[in-house]
């Protein structure tokens, strides 16, 4: 997994609430059976005014010049800005694929849905919860009539900017050690295989029916 | 120390504390489908890693699965993306010796239907699968998560997942449901008032009356949508209706060893002065028939009610939220639901596919014909059992006779991987559990109801009150 230390770089606004795994990454790019490959096709049903299905260039798509991530102003942004409850829904770790192929390093939200959260963490997309005011605060800024540059130091665990005060922001110490050193999670977890054998060995005898065969 | 039904299970499952602070849950089954599970395959491979317990594994495609030409098998499968995807699922189950239950086995079906059906799902259990509606088996007292593709890899390398505890979320309903109004309209009710975030970080637990009073099937609608309140896991404690329909399933334990489970599943229930973090009452005695009206599974109001109105939402949030579902749905504010018009019903997916959601559905239907502005109605049983056993009560009959169309098992157009699709613009009562824009299709337009509501829209062509046709 890629570390993530500090990412500085334009902030890409999406003013809406509940946006769900579905609308972050399509039902019909999932049938994919490989980690990338699904870049072009983030947010597929608003960045685009046709149907897409795998397989499709970007030049034979109609481009959906409304839709705020189109706007020539947000091109390579890394930091995009949320409302609550963002990647609910589906359990599809494509959403955050999808995010991170696209170029988003990191996701600042008053809220995130579980599951997404979670994901997050084992791809190196830093997911950061604001308080919904100081969300508010970035959305003005960030379309204001120039955009928005933002640093998400993990470090520091701390947003900056330029045109103000820095916001705190706070992480379990433990996914936020993960994050900055890049660590396999099955690593960590296969350091106590010795006690996952003894544990299974004693669950095996307390519930043997839940060791049937198939 | 008196404890929850999920506090019970999580401590009966925490093997240690990783160094990180996470605790190491062991994991006693995990589900595997086509769409989730070939990057986490290939992640064990990449990393030179075997699956730790082989027989905690059981296979089965469903979400991209063809509801017709069946007989085929996989040669039946159009779509050689898709038909790589299960093709993928046949070498890998092949490879590590994983119980498979292919397209070809009469026993293949929507994970969430199979894992009960086969008792593969057993109280008291730790269950993973790379489906947010996992919760499903959360019915039998079993601690049920959807997982990313990641942690299916993690389960398989581990049989354990690293995770923190959740909060208790009691969700207390009195009272007894009305005739026409069932498991289906009581979830989609209790999500109105929680909002899709209104459980986030915890575990919910149904109780009361009106959950005891619900079948398995019932119970499995409910807490299959524990997701869309935020919530990653749903739990109805053991009593003697989960012991019933449990008892005599193919992998289900015998014998002295069912009465040795027996008593230990007894005691799956949550002490009488456990400790709720949140809790939330409703009553069901005066529940309507519910219908979603948006683009999210909150956005649902009773058949006797409207769409609402964004001049009355107390939040620019939802001002802004309420305004962009009403234009993509095509709807006004204010609009009576009885005014909308379906073009087409489709009644399936893991929440409402059993056998009791297609007997609820036959019996509105018995006798009477698809209005003509309907276009299509699928039914699309759970599994391919479901499927014998509804030919066998001659429910698949009269869905034929009312000019539905009776498929095979799969999650067809809950989410519309495969080619059973809306087509934009087209209103679709559906039984399935998200409303998400284009989840049913590319602008299609979902209404979430019950079995029983769905068959009787068919009918009408409208929504109608089913509690006038029961």
């Amino acid at each position: 997994m890629q570390s993530f230390e500090q990412v500085t770089g334009t902030v890409a606004p999406l003013d809406r609430a509940n946006v769900d795994t579905d609308q972050i990454i399509p039902k019909q790019f999932l049938k994919s059976i490989r980690r990338t490959g699904f870049g072009d096709n983030l947010f597929d049903g608003w960045r685009y005014l046709d149907e897409g299905d795998m397989g499709m260039t970007q030049n034979e798509r109609r481009i959906n010049h409304e839709f705020v991530l189109n706007e020539p102003r947000y091109q390579g942004a890394q930091v995009l800005l949320a409302r609550d409850n963002f990647g609910c829904g589906s359990s599809r770790e494509h959403a955050v694929w999808a995010l991170l192929e696209y170029g988003f390093r990191a996701v600042l939200a008053p809220s995130f849905a579980d599951i997404f959260f979670n994901n997050c963490f084992k791809n190196g997309l830093l997911p950061v919860v604001l308080p919904a005011q100081e969300i508010d605060r970035l959305f003005e800024l960030a379309t204001g009539p120039q955009p928005l540059e933002l640093t998400v130091d993990l470090h520091k665990n701390e947003v900056r900017h330029a045109q103000g005060k820095s916001l705190g922001f706070s992480l379990d110490s433990h996914r936020r050690e993960k994050m900055l050193q890049g660590l396999d999670d099955i690593s960590l977890s296969l350091v106590h295989a010795d006690e996952i054998k003894a544990f299974e060995a004693k669950h095996r005898q307390r519930q043997p029916w839940n060791f049937g065969q198939h | 120390m008196s404890k929850t039904l999920y506090d019970k299970i999580w401590d009966a499952h925490s093997v240690t504390t990783r160094s990180d602070g996470q605790t190491l849950l062991y994991i006693d089954k995990q589900l595997l489908h086509e769409v989730t599970s070939p990057q986490a395959f290939e992640g064990l491979a990449l990393a030179g890693r075997k699956p730790w317990r082989i027989d905690a594994n059981l296979a089965t495609p469903d979400h991209n699965v063809p509801t017709q030409g069946r007989e085929q098998g996989i040669a039946g499968i159009t779509d050689l993306v898709a038909k790589e995807q299960v093709v993928t699922l046949d070498n890998n189950c092949r490879e590590h010796g994983i119980t498979q239950f292919d397209i070809n086995d009469v026993r293949q079906g929507i994970v969430h239907v199979v894992g009960p059906e086969q008792g593969a799902t057993l109280p008291g259990m730790t269950i993973v699968c790379g489906d947010s509606h996992t919760s499903t088996h959360g019915a039998f007292a079993a601690l049920a998560q959807g997982i990313g593709t990641s942690e299916v890899e993690h389960v398989l390398a581990t049989q354990c997942l690293a995770q923190s505890k959740a909060l208790n979320f009691r969700v207390e309903a009195t009272g007894s449901l009305s005739a026409g109004v069932s498991a289906k309209d009581l979830i989609l009710g209790i999500i109105g008032k929680t909002g899709t975030a209104g459980a986030t970080g915890h575990t919910m637990e149904y109780r009361g009356s009106a959950i005891r009073e619900l079948s398995m099937e019932g119970r499995m609608t409910m807490c299959n949508m524990s997701i869309e309140a935020g919530a990653r896991a749903g739990l109805v404690a053991v009593d003697d209706t989960t012991l019933e329909y449990v008892h005599g399933r193919p992998m289900a334990p015998v014998g002295a060893q069912w009465d040795e489970a027996e008593k230990a599943w007894r005691d799956l229930v949550s002490d009488s002065d456990a400790h709720f973090d949140t809790l939330l009452e409703i009553d069901a005695s005066q529940l309507a028939p519910q219908v979603s009206w948006g683009t999210s599974p909150e956005m649902v109001v009773g058949i006797d009610s409207s769409t609402p109105n964004p001049a009355n939402a107390t939040n620019d949030n939802d001002a802004d939220g309420w305004q962009r579902a009403l234009e993509y749905m095509g709807l006004a504010a204010d609009q009576p639901i009885t005014d909308i018009a379906l073009d087409r019903v489709f009644i399936g997916s893991c929440t409402n596919a059993r056998i009791e959601d297609l007997r609820a559905a036959a019996a509105v239907v018995a006798g009477k014909k698809k209005a003509k502005n309907v276009k299509q109605v699928l039914i699309v049983p759970g599994s391919g059992l479901v499927k014998a056993q509804a030919e066998a009560e001659g429910l698949a009959q009269i869905f034929v006779d009312a000019g539905f169309e009776w498929r095979a098992a799969g999650c067809s157009m809950c989410l519309a991987m495969n080619p059973d699709r809306l087509q934009a613009g087209e209103h679709c009562a559906a039984t399935s559990n998200r409303n998400f824009e284009g989840r049913q299709g590319y602008g299609g337009r979902t209404h979430l109801v019950s079995p029983a509501m769905a068959a009787a829209a068919a009918i009408a062509g409208r929504f109608v009150d089913v509690r006038d046709w029961v």
